[in-house]
């Protein structure tokens, strides 16, 4: 086999591989990707994908334990419109009324946002961006109340 | 003038020395540069003094910002910032790379270090070799220097000093995390050895297979380290963020294989380079982007571009520094391997079935794995830029793309030792493993018996199966171990035949752990009393009590749960809730009752206000494989790192013995 014939082969394997991984990613991107939403956008698009994360503050006495005491009902607000949301296990070590907060899951029929996921990882000192880029969004933004 | 209650003078000197690190990082760059091009000994020769004065100011910086951690001198901005007097001295030291400015003084320290080490231990290489390196080691160097002493200085001082410091961030005062960092950072930098000779290689229009024993121990070394690092930080974000997860697809877990899988193609590639004399421009290039992701890992994301847990700097003055820092580096290094890789003497033919091919494919899939990686990573920025959305992409995605490419990569991996070089006997190599499809075959079945179900996981385990066992089959083969003398011929077996082996068999092991925790893992969540219980996977939890106690700077809340199985007791499990008043955040505990194969894995949540407590549990099967195995890895890379041929300054020993023998010859 000549030098250029194996280049040659080299390349159109690499090619293939190079094919095949794009066709996966696609694939993938189609599927699996969550958009973020906050509040206000949620309230005024009426064509939300089933599955998406909603991030804004947790309203400031809205925390809610069911009997059971692993479901939990709290608002997400932007300080303009607010969200009811339904969870059900344990909350992050984050999670505190008045900070910011990203949920994943899917809006019910009735306008609650069924949470799978409450992710509360960022500090204490560090409001999560996307919740800052909602707040300013919905014309809330106080870079006092958020950054520090 | 800055008042505090530590020496007054010591971080101005730290500060001092870092300043005078950067003139002799501009005098190591340029001058042995000149001396290569214009082949004057005596400028080459001052790279190594260079490096050594080098490693000692970035040394005494690093101690003087140490001392400063350790004697909590809140007059220094970074201490007041990230330190606390009733910190344990652990975290007060760990407290020092747990920041932006600091994680930049541990990450030039390394880099020094490794310069130091090629001026020492590097006399075997040609001069002209070594001197250009060096000065590619103090080009990155005065670079991140630069940005130190310009943006991100380390030893600024608050006047007047506070009288208490804030908190490092109580997630990260965890003994793993104490030496997380420094070992992923040992790995990182190390792959700025393999970036320097390769542009050094570049220069010089020259590779060879002398060339690719030189790097070799280096990016062993590195991605021993990386291998390292990754599991403990896997490990620590298994135990302590309280959700049993090892992997959450992060932006800083990504930033952190990517450049593990480039340097894992980059030690496969430069065994090509070296036996066979091919694949010289991918090896270079793979040299390259190697440690191009690990900058991209260190700084990008610690920029504040990507969002992350991780990120450290909200500044965009520092973004935009380190972003022309990668552009320079990263493009630089590029723009010449364009110019310059042309001129490399192509090598060696080879069939494509052959060992040679089959490391093509192994750096193919490897290349295409960090690809889709890199992709998934800075696919939300791109959107964001382009303002199509928020987004994130997460485990769905990776699940999608990274696995389809890493499983039949794992599979091929039992292939690959088995091929010879230049033109190979495939039906021969499968042949040999017989063996090893039968294990494959068993183990499917008895995952399919354990836990039935789904295919994708029962695949896994049977590619984890025929790798493990065509790994140890490769061993045992060449050895001839059904034969007598088995045992004196695996003692002299090269020690990078062992390496490979424990490498491609801890890879296997680890398959098996991550297959067995993402498929089968059980979870429990209850709302119990003390008193009340729960059960998972055969096991029965019992809260018996929740108490409080007092750690050296949080308060605790410990519950009591008794493990049992068929009414004998287990093990008693005591997951608490930290809460630390400084920075008032709290954290969680798990605790872990693990029997090597599995863990019984639980937290304890929230109080309900009624005397409950929200606990929840997961069973998670052959977890612990996956740190095992890991740790195996590593420990293959330890192994090969010990072969005479490859230790560091080997070629030179065996230059000198031919040297003698040479003479020798002449007097007789």
């Amino acid at each position: 086999m000549t030098r250029k014939r194996r280049r040659m082969l080299v390349v159109l394997v690499g090619l293939a591989m190079l094919g095949s991984a794009t066709a996966l990613v696609l694939n993938a991107l189609q599927g699996s990707l969550a958009f973020f939403f906050g509040p206000s956008e949620v309230v005024a698009n009426h064509q939300l994908p089933s599955h998406f994360r909603l991030g804004g503050l947790v309203e400031k006495g809205s925390l809610v334990r069911d009997a059971d005491g692993l479901t939990v009902h709290f608002r997400i607000t932007d300080l303009k419109n607010a969200l009811p949301v339904t969870y059900r296990g344990v909350l992050p070590d984050l999670f505190r009324e008045g900070q910011g907060v990203v949920v994943e899951g899917g809006l019910e029929p009735d306008g609650t946002f069924l949470a799978t996921t409450v992710l509360a990882k960022h500090d204490e000192k560090y409001m999560p961006p996307e919740v800052a880029a909602a707040l300013k969004k919905a014309g809330e933004w106080r870079p006092a109340a958020g950054s520090q | 003038m800055a008042a505090g209650r530590g020496e007054p003078m010591i971080p101005e000197l730290g500060h001092f020395a870092l300043a005078l690190a950067f003139v002799v990082a501009f005098l190591q760059m340029t001058l042995p540069m000149l001396g290569a091009a214009r082949n004057d000994g005596r400028l080459m020769a001052l790279a190594k003094p260079a490096a050594m004065a080098q490693l000692l100011c970035i040394l005494v910086a690093f101690g003087a910002l140490m001392q400063a951690f350790i004697v909590s001198d809140f007059s220094v901005a970074v201490v007041a910032r990230n330190s606390n007097s009733a910190q344990p001295l652990i975290y007060r030291i760990a407290g020092l790379w747990g920041n932006h400015e600091g994680s930049l003084l541990l990450w030039v320290a390394i880099l020094a270090i490794y310069g130091a080490a090629v001026a020492a231990f590097g006399d075997n290489l040609p001069p002209r070799l070594q001197a250009r390196s060096l000065a590619v080691q103090a080009a990155i160097a005065l670079g991140f220097l630069a940005f130190m002493l310009f943006a991100s200085n380390p030893f600024a001082r608050l006047d007047p000093a506070p009288p208490d410091g804030a908190e490092l961030n109580p997630i990260l005062q965890d003994p793993g995390l104490a030496f997380h960092p420094p070992m992923l950072y040992l790995g990182y930098v190390g792959l700025s050895m393999a970036f320097s000779f390769a542009i050094a290689a570049l220069i010089e229009g020259r590779v060879d297979a002398a060339w690719a024993r030189w790097v070799r121990p280096w990016t062993l070394a590195a991605w021993l380290c990386l291998t390292a690092g990754i599991c403990f930080g896997s490990r620590w974000a298994y135990y302590t963020l309280g959700w049993g997860g090892w992997w959450f697809w992060d932006p800083v877990e990504n930033a952190s294989l990517m450049p593990w899988l480039v340097a894992t193609a980059l030690l496969h590639s430069a065994i090509v380079v070296e036996k066979r004399d091919a694949l010289k421009g991918w090896t270079i290039l793979l040299a390259i982007l190697a440690f191009g992701f690990s900058l991209i890992g260190t700084f990008l994301v610690r920029s504040g571009i990507i969002t992350s847990v991780h990120a450290f700097a909200n500044d965009p003055l520092r973004g935009l520094f380190i972003l022309v820092l990668l552009a320079i580096y990263i493009g630089g290094a590029l723009a010449l391997f364009a110019w310059r890789a042309p001129y490399l003497k192509p090598g060696g033919l080879f069939a494509p079935l052959s060992r040679e091919g089959a490391l093509v494919i192994n750096n193919l899939f490897l290349a295409t794995a960090a690809a889709t990686v890199l992709l998934g990573t800075l696919y939300p920025l791109i959107l964001d830029v382009l303002g199509l959305g928020t987004v994130s992409v997460g485990a769905p995605y990776y699940n999608a793309t990274f696995m389809p490419i890493m499983l039949p990569l794992a599979a091929l991996t039992a292939i690959g030792p088995l091929l010879s070089w230049k033109r190979a006997d495939v039906p021969g190599a499968l042949s040999r493993l017989k063996f090893a499809g039968a294990v494959a075959a068993a183990a499917a079945l008895l995952a399919w018996w354990l836990e039935g179900g789904r295919p994708l996981p029962l695949i896994a385990i049977a590619v984890a199966g025929w790798l493990l066992a065509g790994a140890i089959g490769e061993l045992a083969g060449r050895a001839r171990v059904f034969e007598a003398g088995a045992l004196g011929r695996l003692r002299r077996m090269p020690r990078s035949a062992w390496g490979m082996t424990l490498a491609h068999g801890g890879l296997a092991i680890a398959i098996l752990g991550m297959t067995g925790s993402a498929a089968w893992k059980q979870e429990d969540i209850r709302d119990l009393k003390p008193g009340e219980s729960g059960t998972i996977a055969g096991y029965v939890y019992h809260l018996d009590s929740v108490g409080a106690a007092e750690g050296p700077n949080y308060h605790v809340t410990r519950a009591r749960i008794t493990l049992s199985r068929d009414g004998d007791m287990v093990a008693i499990l005591e997951p608490e809730k930290r809460f630390y008043p400084v920075s008032e955040t709290t954290t969680t505990e798990a605790a872990i009752h693990s029997t090597g194969l599995s863990d019984v894995y639980g937290v304890i949540g929230e109080p309900d206000g009624k005397g409950g407590w929200a606990v929840r549990f997961y069973y998670e099967p052959l977890v612990p494989f996956i740190w095992i195995g890991a740790l195996i890895m590593a420990f293959g890379g330890v192994v090969s790192l010990s072969d005479r041929r490859y230790r560091i300054g080997a070629p030179r020993r065996a230059h000198a013995t031919r040297t003698i023998a040479a003479g020798k010859g002449a007097a007789e």
